[in-house]
């Protein structure tokens, strides 16, 4: 993993909760969903009841890696309106009232549309922590590496079930902050099982170098945060939040994640051994 | 992948283009700026076997057999080239000859691919194939190979769509596939592609992708191309055979750049002759009720690749519109970005009512009825037809001395419905009229 001379906003915060001897509870929320304003308000408001660092989605026209809640979240946002620069809004709106990191999890025209270097240095002014990027794999991220360098953010890149043992290495050493293991094959969407693959997509990321690690995909409840808690760095929630944002508001979102982080505490002993 | 190369790379290829060397066989890739992979992580393996798979058999003798005996015996190539004379007197007297994809089984060059594609599922030992379809076409023609060779196959279809192509649905279903109405986004061919690229994340192991156009990531881009270069190389090889000499123009239609590329591929290297791919311009490039990507697009990434998009400021995908549905799509194939960007290939619309025109008068003038994207190409060629009679005429030359080919990429009974809607020949009362109201295609 590149360590450069940049501080990882997203490295310290999991680094954080590791000395608290839990995983890193990471949520996710799309910007502008339902408004801007209440947006900001799920961010915080999750950020204040256990996630340590925040993943905001730009609602985007063509999301190939999203299930159909967060489909259905993000086009809303899109017909009410939804600028991709009010993302950095969301940003600030968050970080100003905080200590999370914020990250923003983007499709990648967008940003080429705006201009990569653009993009970094309103993401970076805003104080947002780096990029979670589905759709971008480090071979054709030569203008990303170039601008997250420049402006301190943290390159979250994703590793899949399927990555080969030489993408894993190239994708592990192309990330800065944390390393996205997908845990199935598939797109975003609650699922009643974390999926075997997960764990060894883990191990594979840690054997290439990673230190950490942070999984995604389908991610629930607090029993499943529990079983990831045990072998990653890290565990992102992003349907069962989104889901519960549409029907119950902020508060909804608070209360969930307040639940959720009640599995990230690793039971000392048992960690990587759950049934 | 190397990294993605700067713009130089145009002028340089360009350059070399200018100084004697290829274009043809562009490996991808890039094409120039243009191609690449901009694909989640999850399919980069799948993307890998495939490529792997492909190089493997473009050069294995069987696969090559194989490939020819089901277009000779199964789809009845070689398709004819059929001179237009009667057609040739509305583009200014040169001599029109029309490449006839539509007489290929299912209709169109579509089954060119399918065919290739459904071999290397076969190859990689897949069991399922999957696909997109606007109004059906490749649909079907993806339903057909899959039969032919069986194979699951499952295509996905905006819902509105399904409704308004009832007939197209059911043709799939008698052939055996299932259809999945597209409920997502827009609810048009672009969402039935991300549908399919989320059923392919989701069931990768066992099922092919089967893309219908030569856009996508790489290697989709170059293999599909691959498969419809016999378009272009019959082509060639029947005008020096009919009239002695290379064509003065090539004309194609672009939807994603399938059928135009294939024949396209066969003259990138004879700079005499002029190459031009003609996008649909809706109502109009002025409208913003169009799908002219080249012409009005800025490059983005879109299902996988850098090309020409419809895209706003933002960078979210615009919604095109075409009387055609198999050209109503925001994005266009990489290898067509690039022969734009260096000049080889001119890109021009043509508006729905141009082309409804041109359908009209091939039908009369030649007794062929066409499908509505190929119809763009030949209102195109009516275009460069007169152009080129006038030139002909300022060099003290006669028209006839001037020869374009037209690839007629498919035929127009699926389009009978829209085009009588359009010149309003049916009963008001009959429910092929409703069916047309709706831009329904049979
Ligand atoms: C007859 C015909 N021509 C052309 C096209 C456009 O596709 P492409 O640009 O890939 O050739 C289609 C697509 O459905 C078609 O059915």
């Amino acid at each position: 993993m590149s360590t450069a001379q940049t501080i990882s906003k997203s490295a310290a915060a999991i680094d954080k909760a590791r000395a608290e001897g839990r995983a890193a509870l990471i949520a996710y929320l799309p910007a502008g969903y339902p408004s801007v304003e209440e947006s900001i308000a799920a961010g915080i408001a999750a950020a204040r009841n256990g996630a340590d660092l925040i993943e905001i989605g730009i609602p985007y026209s063509d999301p190939v890696m999203d299930g159909q809640v967060i489909q259905a979240a993000t086009t809303e946002a899109l017909a009410k309106g939804f600028r991709v620069s009010q993302v950095f809004d969301v940003v600030a709106g968050i970080t100003s009232k905080t200590d999370a990191a914020v990250l923003v999890m983007t499709y990648w025209n967008p940003v080429i549309r705006m201009g990569v270097d653009e993009f970094s240095r309103r993401l970076s002014e805003a104080g947002g922590a780096g990029l979670i990027t589905p759709d971008l794999i480090p071979d054709e991220a030569a203008e990303w590496l170039e601008a997250s360098d420049k402006y301190g953010l943290d390159r979250v890149f994703l590793v899949a079930p399927s990555s080969t043992t030489e993408r894993m290495q190239r994708t592990v050493d192309a990330s800065r902050g944390f390393v996205y293991a997908v845990s199935i094959m598939g797109v975003t969407g609650a699922r009643s099982s974390v999926s075997s693959a997960a764990k060894d997509v883990v191990a594979a990321a840690h054997a290439a170098g990673a230190e950490r690690v942070c999984v995604g995909l389908g991610v629930s409840n607090a029993g499943q945060v529990r079983e990831i808690a045990a072998y990653a760095e890290g565990v992102i929630v992003g349907t069962a939040l989104v889901k519960t944002l549409g029907d119950g508001g902020v508060d909804g979102v608070a209360a969930l994640t307040k639940d959720l982080s009640t599995g990230l505490a690793r039971e000392t002993g048992l960690a990587g051994e759950e049934a | 992948m190397a990294d993605a190369p700067s713009g130089n790379a145009d002028n340089n290829a360009a350059e070399a283009f200018l100084q004697g060397g290829s274009l043809k066989h562009a490996p991808g890739p890039y094409f120039g700026s243009y191609g690449g992979r901009w694909m989640p992580e999850s399919l980069i393996a799948a993307l890998d076997e495939l490529e792997e798979t492909f190089d493997k058999a473009k050069d294995d003798p069987d696969f090559r057999a194989q490939i020819a005996d089901l277009n000779k015996n199964y789809s009845g190539r070689p398709s004819l080239l059929t001179e237009a004379k009667r057609f040739s007197e509305h583009a200014g007297g040169v001599r029109i000859f029309l490449k006839r994809e539509d007489l290929n089984h299912t209709g169109s060059h579509k089954i060119n691919n399918v065919l290739g594609q459904a071999l290397l599922a076969k190859r990689m030992g897949k069991t399922r194939v999957i696909a997109e379809t606007g109004a059906g076409q490749h649909g079907v023609a993806s339903a057909t190979a899959a039969a032919l060779m069986g194979l699951e196959c499952v295509v996905y279809m905006g819902a509105e769509d399904c409704r308004r192509q009832a007939l197209n649905v059911a043709r799939m279903e008698l052939l055996g596939a299932t259809v999945i109405p597209v409920t997502s986004g827009s609810q048009t061919l672009k969402d039935a592609i991300n549908d399919a690229l989320r059923d392919w994340v989701a069931n990768v192991h066992n099922t092919h992708y089967l893309l219908g156009t030569a856009a996508g990531a790489h290697p989709f881009p170059a293999m599909v191309r691959y498969f419809h270069e016999v378009i272009g190389e019959e082509a060639r090889a029947q005008i020096l055979d009919q009239a002695g000499r290379l064509p003065d123009a090539v004309c194609a239609c672009i939807g994603g750049g399938s059928n135009a590329i294939g024949i396209f591929h066969g003259f990138l290297d004879d700079p005499s002759v002029k190459i031009y791919g003609f996008e649909a311009g809706g109502d109009g490039v002025d409208t913003g009720r169009h799908a002219a990507t080249i012409t009005l697009g800025k490059p983005g990434v879109l299902h996988g690749a850098r090309s020409y998009l419809m895209q706003d400021d933002d960078g979210q995908t615009i919604e095109s519109h075409s009387i055609s549905a198999g050209l109503d799509y925001p994005g266009v194939g990489p290898e067509h970005s690039y022969l734009s960007d260096i000049g080889r290939v001119s890109y021009e619309p043509i508006t729905d009512a141009e082309a409804m025109e041109a359908f009209r008068l091939l039908c009369r003038t030649e007794g062929i009825i066409p499908a509505i994207e190929s119809s763009h190409a030949l209102a195109g060629a009516i275009k460069v037809g007169q152009r080129l009679a006038d030139e002909a005429s300022a060099a003290g030359e006669t028209a006839e001395d001037k020869i374009v080919i037209v690839n007629l990429s498919g035929r127009g009974d699926k389009d009978v419905a829209t085009a009588a809607e359009w010149f309003d020949l049916l009963d008001k009362n009959s429910a092929e009229s409703e069916i047309g109201k709706e831009g329904e295609q049979l």
